[in-house]
């Protein structure tokens, strides 16, 4: 009876057209906004983004410059978070680590994301021979373990940053390709996927339009995952002199450093593995708002 | 007839599969649909009936070319659907529109429905710019929608409501064939009415010609004109509706007939005159011999086992493929009369039929508020 009541226009029309949704960017936004989680993950990220940014200005001593006079001291209201190995004061190593950290994890998935979505969409879309050679590689690629893999490609390219951030972001690259491609498989075979060729879209409209924002919320949060990975990836190029070169800062080094000294120091691993964590969390509970804030199915 | 002919299937064949499964199996090749012919002639609304499995949803797509044909060929309008090239197909399309069976996996769930109806409209240039706006709210007035919806996803809708979307979606491009896939099967009964006279009433107004696939043979009655029934990947029977409904030729439509639920069920004691079909349809992979439908016929003989029937005219206008058609629906024309009636229906009826001929109160007082 509901569809025979619709059919004439009545007063509560006019209401509903009053009512009428906002445009559907401004929704994306609302309902970002209105997650808390997600304000609480995008608050952490944005935080440690503008301490990164304004390291320099915001951290009291020099990162680099040794002291050893204050070798390993603890917390006080002289070092606020303590003194590694070298006299140098953690909280200016943090800060400034928060660069070399940040772009590592981001940059690095921008990169395995660019590359893998599109492999992805282009494997599970095509089938046939081409999703076998895709699909081939891509498994030969998982069977090397992650970490195995960068130290492999850093290796090749060379001991730096930059080349570690390409490094893990090729490394996770078949993670990507792989998480693309099953969602393409499950989405082909749905009914408005014929329709779109029923209508008469050309395959590359139906791919970009119909499938590629359907594939897109579990990709959205492997990629928040993959930041962890790719951050804690780069602290273990880092201890093997294939990342952030010392004595230039990253989270990841200064952990490799202070594992030898737990119970002398704790305070050393203990601040850069709160700054990971807190990291991590901010961009997981930002990427799960994201794809909620995507989903027209969640109000 | 010929002139008039919308759309045409030659011998339609469809093979699934082929390749083998494991190393030493024998490949498995699936007669989803095995040579089909028939004609629709345009403003026909033209039924596709059968059980699950037969074949008939892959037929609507091999007419749509949503999938190809392994064999066969589709004429639309004089031109072969088949041999197309891809800028006469989209051209097709415009012309030739499906409506599909579950309202909830047919509309993508990230459009809203104006971006939904607004894609076949820009595509194929019906209108453009502002007027792409206007064309939207006109589908989904037809369709007895309101212009705000357009903004809403289609999540937010009943599946009544959603499968009207997808009928404006269908329309938005000016077709003039549509193929509904069991367009309503997939909704409440309470519903099925609303969007089944809407399609007729659509088909009437904007001069359509309607290809329904269905397995529920009461909403066949009521709107086709001509009704294929397939058993197993072939037409097994081809007549019009009142021709099939009043005299089914093959036995397996006269099975398919004495499955309708009846209003008048035989009372106690009196049991249905013939046995309803038992068992499901044999693989289509590995299709019996001679007439398929003879592991099932309840008047299988012999010469059903090793020669295939070809549909040939029983009677005018209609066809069936059985050998003995004539013959068995001699046998069993009294048969498949109703059982009279017992004397207590026979007093309802009539207390029934007195309180229809009195003006009621009940009904005038349904009629008032309008």
């Amino acid at each position: 009876m509901t569809d025979a009541q619709t059919a004439a226009p009545t007063a509560d029309a006019a209401v509903r057209a009053a009512e009428a949704l906002p445009p559907r960017r401004n929704r994306v936004l609302a309902k970002l906004l209105a997650n808390r989680m997600a304000l609480i993950g995008g608050g952490i990220v944005l935080t440690f983004v503008l301490l990164a940014v304004f390291a320099p200005l915001i951290a009291p001593y020099d990162p680099i410059k040794t002291n050893f006079l204050a070798i390993r001291r603890p917390p006080s209201e002289l070092y606020w978070l303590g003194t590694d190995e070298l006299g140098r004061d953690i909280l200016s190593r943090l800060l400034h680590g928060a660069r070399a950290s940040l772009a590592a994890g981001v940059f690095s998935v921008f990169i395995s994301v660019a590359i893998g979505v599109p492999v992805g969409l282009i494997a599970g879309w095509a089938g046939g021979w081409v999703d076998a050679i895709i699909s081939r590689i891509t498994d030969a690629l998982l069977a090397c373990p992650f970490l195995i893999l960068a130290i492999a490609f850093a290796a090749v390219l060379g001991p730096s940053l930059t080349n570690a951030m390409i490094a893990i972001g090729l490394s996770a690259v078949p993670i990507f390709v792989r998480l693309a491609r099953g969602q393409v498989i499950a989405v082909r075979n749905e009914d408005f996927v014929e329709g779109a060729r029923a209508v008469g879209l050309p395959g590359p409209v139906i791919l970009a339009r119909h499938v590629a924002p359907n594939v897109l919320p579990p990709i959205l949060v492997q990629a928040t995952l993959t930041i962890a990975e790719a951050i804690i990836a780069e602290a273990s190029l880092s201890f093997l002199g294939l990342g952030q070169q010392p004595p230039s800062p990253s989270w990841g080094s200064m952990l490799n450093a202070a594992k030898n000294f737990l119970d002398q120091a704790p305070w050393m691993s203990l601040f850069p593995g709160i700054a990971i964590c807190l990291v991590v969390l901010g961009f997981n509970l930002l990427g799960d708002g994201l794809r909620d804030a995507l989903d027209p199915k969640e109000n | 007839m010929t002139d008039d002919t919308i759309i045409e299937a030659v011998g339609l064949e469809k093979r699934f599969g082929g390749a083998a499964r494991s190393f030493f199996g024998k490949p498995t090749v699936v007669r989803a649909v095995d040579g089909v012919s028939f004609r629709v002639a345009r403003g026909e609304t033209f039924a596709i009936v059968g059980e699950s499995g037969c074949g008939k949803s892959t037929l609507a797509r091999l007419l749509l070319r949503l999938i190809e044909p392994s064999a066969g060929d589709v004429i639309y309008a004089g031109r072969s659907v088949t041999a197309a090239s891809p800028s006469e197909l989209r051209a097709l399309r415009r012309e030739m529109q499906i409506i599909f069976q579950d309202p909830y996996s047919s509309l993508n769930p990230r459009m809203t429905v104006g971006q939904l109806i607004a894609e076949p409209i820009a595509l194929h240039g019906v209108a453009r710019g502002a007027a792409v706006r206007e064309r939207v709210a006109e589908m989904l007035r037809l369709v007895g929608l309101l212009p705000e919806h357009a903004e809403r996803y289609p999540h937010e809708f009943s599946g009544g409501q959603r499968q009207r979307i997808g009928i404006a979606r269908a329309l938005a491009s000016g077709p003039k064939l549509v193929i509904g896939d069991e367009p309503v099967s997939a909704l409440d009964v309470s519903i099925r009415a609303q969007v089944i006279n809407l399609l007729e009433d659509l088909k009437a107004r904007l001069g359509l010609t309607l290809i329904l696939v269905a397995h529920d043979l009461a909403v066949i009655r009521h709107t086709a004109d001509r009704v294929a029934v397939m058993y197993l990947g072939e037409i097994v029977e081809l007549a019009p509706t009142d021709g099939l409904y009043d005299t089914p030729m093959h036995p397996y439509t006269r099975a398919l007939m004495q499955a309708i639920p009846v209003p008048r069920p035989p009372v106690e004691g009196q049991a249905r005159t013939k046995p309803l079909l038992e068992g499901d349809p044999p693989s289509p992979a590995n299709p019996p011999s001679g007439c398929r439908f003879h592991t099932r016929c309840p008047h299988a003989r012999p010469r059903c086992r090793t020669e295939r029937p070809a549909l040939r005219s029983v009677r005018p206008g209609q066809s069936a493929a059985c050998h003995f058609a004539e013959e068995i629906a001699a046998a069993e024309t009294a048969a498949i009369a109703l059982p009279p009636a017992s004397d207590a229906l026979r007093r309802r009826l009539a207390l029934f039929a007195a309180a229809q001929a009195a003006p009621s109160r009940a009904t005038s007082a349904k009629e008032a508020p309008r």
